[in-house]
């Protein structure tokens, strides 16, 4: 038996390399034996996204892309398609958790400086995916036609009707297929979300993880564990992904999966904040709700937004606060990459970042008060200071020496 | 772990948030296990709010399985005549006509539950007073200047908004009910065909309907939650030992 399984893997591998694939990517991919916590999301992203593909195959089976039919399909899914209810709820709470996993995994490599030097290309496909991401999401959000879906889509395509020279208002009119939101939008939107985007980003999935099999997976200490070899060539620090990682991801994604089961069946509206109250209302182009908010993930895009007084100054604070984090690589000039060796401005400037992050999201959520809106500049301000700051104090601050070979790990 | 906790501590208030608005609201504790309240429920629905609020998502012979309404009482008594039992219910009211009537055609309720919440709908119904500048003589406390007349006028009788005794709460000797005058408060001014108790029952049990009605699987969900969760917990265990196993011989 085990005779013919060889013969028949070398017949395949004359003529396609499965195991020289296998062996490259997952047996004898050497990652650092010192992985944390917080290098639990990048497969829960994977997880996630495998997730919203497979439910949303199931989706486009009963849901009807048309103004008339949407909102009515969404609920028949709800109520006469069986088990319709499941894949809906696993559809809409995934998307957070999606989110949450990939605002995590971004932090990550913040953290441990991931995207710096050789790492940079792997930094620019996850920002891909990252941008694609948002704009599957935004469309997919309008896809079940309720109040919130409409002013929603709305309020985000009419941005870009500030682009000057008359340009603006060509482009919105363009990207609508009309001259308002109509069914024309949801149906290219439905055909964008369903398959032109995924699509994109499945691709630069590929790439993201090509790319990081390069060069090496980075880690918390941020050396780099291909420095030290054995005789062998292998690692010293570095442990085969498969079985290692394997085993030890799922432990992640069981308890992930636990938190994640836990909203989806006790809170699958999520407070409000994942699918909101008014998007239980069909679609109204007569009737604008009293207070249009975005869904939690796009809560910190839409609070800066908010803050800069001018429309036009807004949109492009807005769009620059995505724009900044794809030259990231470039803004650090540390010569270490992991917090754990950078210095004590650094480490203030990174959990500081965070928490506005936070707040930016919270108050995007909210109504722009006169307090709110203070709030929302602040944190506006941290956000690009973060950033524009970063190439003088990365390289003026004094970093601690790094070790020769990871710590801590098992 | 520890950290993973941490996680999901911080994730808990996000979830927490109740919809604003200006008035106090009176909390429903919606129970949808009550499945005599649900039926109620269904029965002052059919009756005072069909006519002109259908629920459209909705199929009777759901609503008749899930409150344990027997096919044959279901299609007698709650069934509208010319309809069948797997149909969805909506109604024969005409949007034009309805919007010539009422200002604005009344919605469709099948969702209100997840639009409005069961608080807001609780209030709501339990808000309406006299007031002589509206086309119907009635206004809304909850929802100002509303278009829909006072149906179930008749079993709570009229409410009249100014000076009235309220209670304040109780005196800690004798345990009698103390009360103080306020302005502007709503106080039954003319007595329908229930007591304020009976009223507010019907209230509550009509409003523990639509919130069924809104999510007819919540139940059947949570119930599902409770296996899913237990399953992964149990999972968990040898997962977890395989990976230990795995990472014994890693230093």
């Amino acid at each position: 038996m085990s005779n013919k399984l060889t013969a028949f893997m070398g017949w395949i591998d004359a003529r396609l390399p499965v195991t020289q694939t296998y062996e490259k990517h997952m047996s004898k991919y050497y990652a650092p034996k010192n992985f944390n916590f917080w290098y639990f999301f990048g497969v829960l992203s994977m997880l996630m996204l495998v997730n919203q593909i497979l439910t949303g195959i199931w989706l486009t089976m009963n849901y009807v892309p048309s103004a008339e039919g949407a909102f009515a399909s969404v609920e028949y899914i709800m109520r006469d398609v069986e088990w319709g209810w499941l894949l809906r709820y696993l559809h809409s709470t995934g998307a957070t958790f999606f989110f949450i996993a990939i605002y995590l995994h971004m932090f990550r490599a913040l953290l441990y400086g991931s995207y710096q030097k050789p790492r940079e290309l792997i930094w620019l496909f996850g920002m891909g995916i990252y941008l694609a991401l948002m704009a599957e999401a935004f469309m997919g959000y309008v896809l079940p036609w309720g109040q919130m879906s409409y002013w929603g889509a709305q309020v985000i395509i009419s941005l870009f009707s500030v682009i000057p020279f008359g340009l603006g208002d060509a482009l919105t009119e363009w990207i609508r297929g009309d001259f308002l939101i109509s069914g024309a939008t949801l149906n290219r939107f439905f055909a964008l979300h369903v398959i032109a985007v995924p699509l994109v980003i499945v691709m630069l999935v590929v790439l993201h993880l090509l790319a990081l099999h390069e060069v090496g997976s980075n880690n918390p200490d941020g050396v780099e564990i291909k420095k030290v070899v054995d005789d062998q060539g292998k690692p010293l620090d570095g442990i085969p992904f498969h079985p290692f990682y394997t085993v030890h991801d799922m432990v992640g994604i069981v308890v992930f999966l636990m938190v994640f089961s836990a909203v989806l069946f006790f809170f699958p509206e999520g407070g409000g904040f994942m699918l909101e109250y008014a998007n239980f209302e069909p679609a109204d182009g007569l009737k604008t709700p009293e207070h249009i908010a975005p869904v939690w993930y796009f809560g910190a895009f839409y609070a800066i937004l908010r803050a800069v007084p001018d429309k036009l100054f807004g949109v492009m604070a807005m769009g620059g606060a995505i724009a900044v984090l794809f030259v990231l690589p470039w803004l650090d000039r540390s010569p270490v990459k992991s917090w754990r060796y950078k210095g004590m401005i650094s480490k203030v400037f990174i959990v500081v970042f965070a928490v506005a992050f936070v707040l930016l999201t919270w108050l995007g959520t909210q109504p722009a008060t006169g307090t709110n809106t203070m709030l929302a500049r602040i944190g506006s301000v941290i956000y690009f200071g973060y950033f524009l700051t970063m190439p003088f104090y990365t390289r003026m601050e004094k970093t601690k020496p790094v070790p020769e070979r990871v710590t801590g790990g098992h | 772990m520890k950290k993973i906790l941490v996680l999901i501590a911080g994730l808990i208030p996000m979830l927490a948030l109740a919809a604003g608005g200006d008035v106090k609201l009176d909390k429903h504790m919606t129970d949808l296990r009550d499945t005599a309240s649900l039926q109620r429920g269904a029965k002052t629905y059919m009756n005072y709010c069909m006519a002109c609020h259908s629920l459209e998502h909705s199929r009777y012979n759901r609503v008749a399985k899930d409150l344990g309404i027997p096919d044959e009482l279901m299609q007698e008594n709650l069934v509208f005549a010319d309809k069948k039992l797997g149909d969805l219910m909506t109604n024969a009211m005409r949007r034009d006509d309805a919007k010539r009537w009422f200002g604005a055609a009344p919605p469709d309720l099948t969702l209100v539950a997840r639009v409005r919440r069961p608080d807001w709908l609780y209030s709501y119904m339990l808000s309406f007073y006299a007031d002589e500048t509206r086309p119907y003589g009635v206004n809304n406390e909850v929802f100002k200047d509303v278009g829909m007349p006072h149906v179930l006028a008749e079993l709570q009788g009229v409410q009249a908004k100014g000076k009235a005794q309220v209670k304040v709460g109780y005196d800690t000797l004798t345990g009698q009910e103390v009360t103080e005058e306020r302005d502007n408060v709503l106080y039954l001014a003319e007595s329908g065909k229930l007591s304020a108790e009976e009223y507010d029952n019907l209230v509550y049990d009509l409003v523990n309907f639509l919130v069924y009605v809104s999510e007819p699987i919540a139940l059947e969900r949570q119930r599902i939650g409770w296996w899913v969760l237990l399953f992964l917990a149990i999972f968990f265990v040898p997962v977890y030992m395989l990976n230990k196993e795995f990472w014994k011989e890693v230093k």
